[in-house]
């Protein structure tokens, strides 16, 4: 289809407006309110046009471009209507453009530069508006704003949290927040979308003004470092300085389409930070002392080596990292099995989703993710099951609320905290930590009992039906009883079923909620179970789809950071598989399975584990029972920590090696949906600091390894070769957007769902799971049941967000408690009370509220002051070995 | 069933309530009782009997003979002169106090035919004057797209404003297969001045429920709403219980007549925004949204209310339609002229004898409106012009007085039909302050969506109000002009896009008096006085 644009002939696309056709064509027509991501609104009336046949002036955003249309946007009636909109737009506000943010970037200023606007002509009696500055990270200036509606439509359209809106009317147009609150007391979560929108200077990042003006800003695309997501940043750089001013989302990303939240957005401030470790330290007469790089690393060697002579390879461990790069623990894996001989390499994945591996492995062939990010939108139902989905993953929580809000998709949330996902929730229940197998059988049960489940799929492409059957239909899993484990009612229970199998697509989203608990691969593996039993996997919308919680948990699994595989999931005691690694790497490798993270910190507690590589983790606050971890870190003999902090793990090493920050280093992360994308260098690291890589290569050749990666890329080359998922997914390749692993050849395109047609193993397995309970439950001494987990505005063990100071006023420490119990203790809000396991107890702020059942407490884990892994049960699931981080028992008493 | 004697009808409107309607009623009840003529006089309630500002007002069958302004102490005279000896109380009636050439007949014709007739609570009234006989007759012998094509042929054109025709409206939803269809009725009358959709639901709401079914069905809407403004809480109270009404007799509800075609009826409340008598703002409003118009395409009749095809029509054309169906199109094309057939329900109000509203044929002159129904004008000055069709209306001067009062006519002079209010205004009347009003009014109402018409008023208002205080230069008349050209062509709705119109008649027609303000005396006379 062509249009004709001033007489000159343009391609356009079915459904394309004339402005974007217009804008392809970098035909400038002056426009506010359009934004791609926010759409045709109308309503700033500044993009008219003449068109052939059609009578006055047209609006270009909103009209769709017809084939043959003769379109004039440089005709003196056009100009002149374009003119008094922008005219008026200036008048009516303080569009003073010498001290303004948005100074070259601003969309207002390059209309009038368009159209010859000197300066405004219309004069208004102009009210004094006071800038809002009572947000931490976002700054409002109404006497800029021009009611184009962009951030309106962004909060709630885009991100869904529903707080900007329009106030009064007319002239007196403002956008307001909640009921016109102040922003900071409004219910904003800061996830900056509504600056990243606004095409003048009204709503900008609060720290980055005065900072330095766009022009004077470099611009480097990155992804983030923090959850799973994996959303792609711009960085704005000041280059002299060295450091970040502003971060924004890439508008074009299939990821994250250009929202971030509040940590990716904001909190930056760590790669700044005074704290970084700029220099090696070595540990002498009890105290650090600055090394040089040849001293700290001839060192480790030496110590290595030693240890390796007297105690044997086994007797040195591992923890790669979930914040590096697929390379970079490519990088470590093979160290540690190719240089010091072990398969004692793992990761935290171990802490989060290492139930996820073993339950989806063997149920579905597959443990990661099975489907993708922008197939969100094709679900029917959605069941939220087990995810704080908008604290801990809240670009894909937008995706989910845009696919609600969309009007199309029903969302079932199923957690024991009323979270924010449960605002959007058509079902909302709360179930009691640890009934989830219970609960999901219970489901399966009334899905059988109604032959709703789809049975061409279960006869074509599953086994072990009967199996499941028997299990499921047994009169314990009938609502009335399940009623009685997991607390949710038997009628919602039934509701749930129905409406799940009855969704022509269903997907099921989990996390930390399924998987941390002694029974984690079993929950996981009822997930899967009633995915396969509705048919949902293999399609488009529909999946089991764990969220990864690190930025590169994913690409640290597939690159064999875990101590029974190689990168890509190979066996290490498969004799080809081996053989083939032997062949590659030139060098015999050991075929015993290795410790996982829990077992070797019992094995430096015993004593069997002499020396600890770690790089880029902070067991001290991420493991179970504080107490135990840290006897075992003073036991150990040689602990070599690698980080951009000294962090309350590195306190105990012997040596601490400074590593760089992901905006410092390239290399390749991959997210929750396998997507591998890259990241570039924006700036330098601080001192003496190295990437990961760097480091571990040179440990590697001064234990005589012989390694020569010149670059990151050469690293990838290897990746290619040993690991069949990234076959294709070479450096080249890559580019902006990533590719989907299994990427087998260098001309496949990527997977975006896997199980199409058949499953990675063949068939899928269904297998009946009994529920069995948590390993510690509630008693008279330890009532209540505490469960742990993340807050939007912190990250894991606080090392990256807690350095922001805003991310800090955000959000402390807190104990989460039911008004019930609140009650009955006499305690009351933001009371500090101190809870108590039988490993331990801590102090925190009470933070009563409505949104917990009576008999549940919630801490989340990110502090230091308030660790609420001193708490937590050891125990863990007896394949997976993942810690049962969501259930232990409890007791709170006030202090008084 | 009794047989009266005489039948008292008592208009019930806020304005005979406000003075004093339900104490007169119970005097009534009471002098009617002590004379024990309970038997013989039936009083009962109406919508208003169409006058304005003439208080409490009765009209009495047979003889049509109607008390104005009443008093309860007026009350014992009218009971025993007129009610027991057949006397009319002279002093008291209407159309003593002016003009001879007073034209009572012809109020009421077709949407107005039992206004302040029936009582307007009870469905059997309007049954008894052969109600709901359309509605029976186009479920059970029409079918949808029948009855579209007698609107279409009907002639019939929206009495909203526009003027679009009703039928090819229709013709755009009618064919749509989908699920589900809505009808709107827009009741959200906002024009200044006009309150002729009131009166129809005040006088006689079931006349607007027959045609809001019939409407339905013919569109294939099995929902419909009535979006109406929150003031007009009696309108909202007798066509609730009208609804009521209709649905214990069957007339609403599921499976109809046994044809298995489902309506119900729900009342929505507006919440007094202007803009929202537009019918995308209307439809946003009713799904609970900001009042802000949607763009369009798409149109509402293709995804209108919750995204669903929706007609929205106003309440005076939906009136019509009951007529149509039983009278057939020729019928209604015996009225009004051949391109605008049927009759117009105008508000006549401002500086005229007898304020209030009438029932003619579409293309009488405005000449005869003012004279004939309004009485001509008060205190026997001279008309100096007339401001049609509400706010977004057309200032006339003396010029087209002989007009004829129909869509196309007036458009020929650049005029509109608008809702049908006549505001007149004799020569005392002060131009600039007419202006001032009207754009105070759209600044008021501007919703803030588009920048032209945001900012717009604005600027006009600042300028209209300089030139109000004498401080205006002719200059500003220019800008003025050139500002609501600007909105006009820009603007995203019919708001921002028709304050044109009476910036420019009245700068065309008064501009003299534009001037005088600006003269220097001017402002000096003011902060002498």
């Amino acid at each position: 289809m062509k249009i004709f644009i001033n007489g000159k002939a343009y391609d356009a696309f079915p459904g394309e407006m004339v402005l974007q056709v217009a804008l392809r064509n970098e035909i400038f027509i002056p426009h506010l309110c359009y934004h791609p991501r926010t759409g045709p609104a109308a309503k700033c009336r500044a993009c008219v046009v003449e068109v052939e046949n059609l009578p006055g002036l047209q609006t270009s955003c909103n009209l769709p471009a017809r084939d043959g249309m003769q379109v004039t946007t440089n005709s003196e009636a056009v100009l002149q209507a374009q003119r008094v909109v922008i005219d008026l737009a200036l008048s009516s506000g303080k569009h003073d453009c010498l001290a303004c943010e948005q100074n070259g970037n601003c969309e207002l200023q390059n209309a009038a530069y368009f159209l010859g606007i000197e300066r405004p002509s219309y004069e208004f009696a102009l009210e004094e508006k006071v800038p809002d500055a009572s947000s931490e990270f976002v700054y409002v200036d109404r006497a800029k704003c021009i009611s184009c509606g962009r951030c309106v439509s962004g909060c709630n359209n885009n991100v869904v949290n529903e707080v900007i809106n329009f106030g009064n009317r007319g002239f007196h147009t403002k956008i307001i927040f909640d009921n016109d609150k102040l922003l900071g007391e409004s219910s904003c979560v800061q996830c900056g979308e509504c600056v990243q929108l606004c095409p003048v200077g009204a709503i900008i990042d609060k720290r980055a003004i005065g900072q330095g003006r766009s022009w004077e800003m470099e611009k480097v695309e990155t992804v983030c470092a923090y959850c799973g997501v994996g959303c792609r940043l711009e960085l704005h750089i000041n280059r002299k300085e060295n450091r970040i001013i502003r971060i924004t989302g890439v508008e074009d990303s299939p990821t994250n389409e250009g929202m971030l939240c509040v940590k990716g957005r904001y909190g930056f401030d760590f790669i700044a930070s005074p704290e970084r470790l700029t220099t090696p330290l070595i540990r002498e007469n009890g105290k650090f002392r600055e090394a040089s790089w040849d001293e700290a690393i001839s060192l480790i060697a030496s110590r290595f080596r030693s240890i390796i002579e007297e105690h044997g390879s086994n007797a040195i461990a591992g923890l790669s990292s979930a914040k590096v790069t697929n390379e970079e623990n490519f990088l470590f894996q093979k160290f540690m099995r190719r240089e010091v001989g072990t398969n004692n390499v793992d990761h935290c994945a171990r802490l989060c989703h290492s139930s996820t591996v073993a339950g989806l492995a063997a149920s579905l062939g597959s443990g990661a993710m099975t489907n993708d990010i922008a197939g969100i939108k094709n679900a029917d139902v959605i069941m939220i099951i087990g995810s704080d989905t908008s604290a801990a993953h809240p670009v894909i929580a937008a995706r989910i609320k845009q696919a609600v809000r969309e009007g199309r998709t029903k969302l079932i949330v199923i957690d024991p905290k009323k979270i924010v996902m449960a605002n959007y929730a058509d079902i909302y229940a709360a179930h009691l930590p640890g009934s989830d197998v219970a609960l999901l059988n219970c489901l399966m049960h009334v899905i059988l009992k109604n032959g709703w489940e789809d049975s061409k799929y279960i006869e074509e492409r599953l086994e072990g039906y009967e199996e499941l059957r028997k299990e499921v239909l047994q009169d314990k899993y009938k609502p009335e009883n399940v009623e009685k484990i997991s607390g949710v009612p038997a009628t919602t229970l039934h509701r749930i079923a129905e409406m799940f199998a009855k969704a022509e697509t269903a997907s099921i989203f989990y996390a930390m909620g399924i998987t941390q608990h002694t029974t984690g691969r079993d929950n996981v593996w009822s997930v899967a179970n009633l995915q396969m039993i509705c048919g949902n996997l293999g399609k488009i919308g529909g999946g089991v789809n764990p969220l990864r919680g690190q930025s590169n948990v994913q690409g640290a699994c597939d690159m064999g950071c875990l101590p029974n595989v190689y990168p890509g999931y190979q066996s290490v005691q498969d004799e080809k598989i081996r053989e083939k690694f032997e062949k590659a790497w030139g060098r015999k490798l050991s075929s015993e399975t290795g410790l996982t993270v829990i077992e070797m910190v019992d094995g430096a507690y015993e004593g069997k584990v002499k020396a600890l590589y770690v790089m880029g983790e902070n067991p001290f606050l991420s493991d179970p029972d504080q107490h135990h971890v840290i006897s075992a870190l003073e036991k150990i003999d040689f602990l070599v920590v690698q980080d951009m902090f000294l962090t309350e793990t590195a306190e105990f090493a012997d040596v601490v090696l400074p590593a760089t920050s992901f905006v410092e280093k390239e290399g390749n992360f991959t997210n929750t949906e396998r997507r591998v994308q890259k990241l570039n260098i924006a700036l330098t690291p601080p001192g003496a600091a190295k990437a990961d890589w760097e480091i571990i290569q040179m440990l590697a050749n001064s234990m005589a390894a012989g390694w020569q990666y010149r670059t990151v890329s050469d690293i990838c080359d290897e990746i290619n070769q040993l690991t069949p998922q990234y076959a294709g997914i070479t450096w080249e390749r890559i580019g902006r957007n990533g590719l989907q692993w299994p990427c087998p050849t260098e001309t496949h395109p990527g997977t975006p769902y896997l199980h199409k047609d058949r499953f990675a193993r063949g068939l899928g397995l269904l297998r009946g799971i009994p529920f069995i309970e948590a390993a510690e439950l509630p008693d008279e001494e330890y009532p209540l049941i505490l469960t742990t987990g993340r807050v939007l505005q912190h990250f894991h063990t606080g090392t990256m967000t807690r350095k922001t100071p805003g991310l800090n006023n955000l959000a402390g420490p807190m104990v989460m408690m039911s008004v019930e119990d609140a009650e009955a203790m006499g305690i009351g809000n933001s009371e500090p009370v101190k809870i108590a396991t039988r490993r331990g107890e801590i102090e925190a702020p009470a933070f009563v509220t409505r949104r917990i059942k009576k008999g549940v407490i919630y801490i989340p884990f990110h502090y230091k002051e308030s660790p609420a892994n001193r708490l937590t049960n050891p125990v863990v699931d007896p394949v997976a070995k993942i810690p049962e981080y969501k259930v232990c028992a409890a007791k709170i008493r006030k202090i008084s | 069933m009794n047989f009266y004697r005489l039948q008292v009808l008592i208009g019930i409107d806020p304005s005979s309530l406000q003075a004093g309607a339900r104490e007169i009623e119970n005097t009534f009840q009471l002098e009617i009782a002590r004379h024990k003529l309970q038997d013989e006089v039936n009083l009962l309630e109406t919508g208003s009997l169409g006058y304005f500002g003439t208080g409490v007002a009765i009209m009495i069958y047979p003889g049509q003979i109607t008390y104005v302004n009443l008093k309860k102490e007026d009350v014992p005279e009218i009971v025993t002169e007129h009610f027991l000896k057949g006397k009319p109380v002279k002093r008291l009636m209407l159309g003593q106090a002016f003009t001879s050439g007073y034209n009572f007949n012809y109020r009421r014709r077709i949407v107005l035919e039992n206004s302040g007739l029936i009582n307007p609570e009870n469905i059997r009234e309007y049954l008894g004057r052969g109600g709901y006989e359309s509605w029976e007759k186009a479920l059970l012998e029409m079918k949808p797209v029948q009855i579209v094509d007698i609107v279409k042929n009907s002639g019939l054109r929206g009495r909203g404003g526009a003027g679009f025709p009703t039928g090819l409206k229709w013709s755009f939803t009618q064919p749509l297969t989908v699920p589900q269809k809505y009808f709107v009725i827009n009741a959200d009358e906002g024009e200044p001045g006009t309150f002729k959709d009131r009166l129809i639901m005040e006088g006689d709401p079931h006349k607007l429920l027959e045609g809001l079914m019939i409407s339905s069905y013919a569109v294939g809407a099995t929902k419909a709403y009535i979006y109406i403004r929150g003031e007009y809480r009696l309108c909202i109270n007798r066509l609730q219980k009208a609804i009521d009404q209709a649905r214990e007799l069957g007339l609403l509800g599921s499976n109809i007549f046994g044809t298995g075609f489902d309506l119900d009826i729900e009342i929505k409340i507006g919440a007094g925004a202007y803009v929202c008598g537009e019918e995308t703002a209307l439809i946003e409003s009713m799904e609970g949204n900001r009042g802000q118009p949607r763009s369009k395409p798409p149109f509402p009749g293709v995804k209108g209310a919750w995204q669903k095809p929706t007609v929205v029509n106003n309440v005076e054309t939906i009136a019509n339609i009951p007529s149509i169906i039983s009278h057939g199109a020729d019928w209604f094309r015996s009225y009004g002229t051949e391109s605008c057939p049927g009759t117009k329900v105008f508000t006549i109000l401002g500086d005229v004898y007898m304020p209030g509203l009438c029932e003619v044929d579409m293309g009488t002159s405005l000449r005869t409106l003012i004279e004939e129904y309004g009485g001509g004008i008060r205190d026997d000055k001279k008309f100096k012009g007339a401001l049609l069709g509400g706010a977004a209306g057309v200032f006339l001067s003396e010029k087209l007085l002989d007009v004829k009062m129909d869509f196309n006519s007036l458009k020929e002079y650049g005029a509109v039909l608008g809702s049908g209010a006549i505001l007149v205004m004799n020569e005392d009347a002060d131009m600039v302050d007419m202006l001032y009003a009207v754009i105070r009014f759209f600044r008021h109402e501007s919703c803030g969506k588009c920048i032209p018409c945001s900012k717009g008023t604005q600027k006009l208002y600042r300028i209209i109000s300089r030139i109000r205080y004498g401080e205006g230069s002719e200059e500003d008349l220019v800008s003025m002009i050139r500002l609501a050209q600007a909105m006009n062509i820009s603007s995203f709705c019919a708001l921002g896009q028709s304050l044109l119109m009476p910036i420019r008649s009245v700068i065309d027609n008064f501009r003299d008096e534009f001037l005088q303000k600006m003269d220097k005396k001017y402002k000096f006379s003011r902060e002498a006085s």
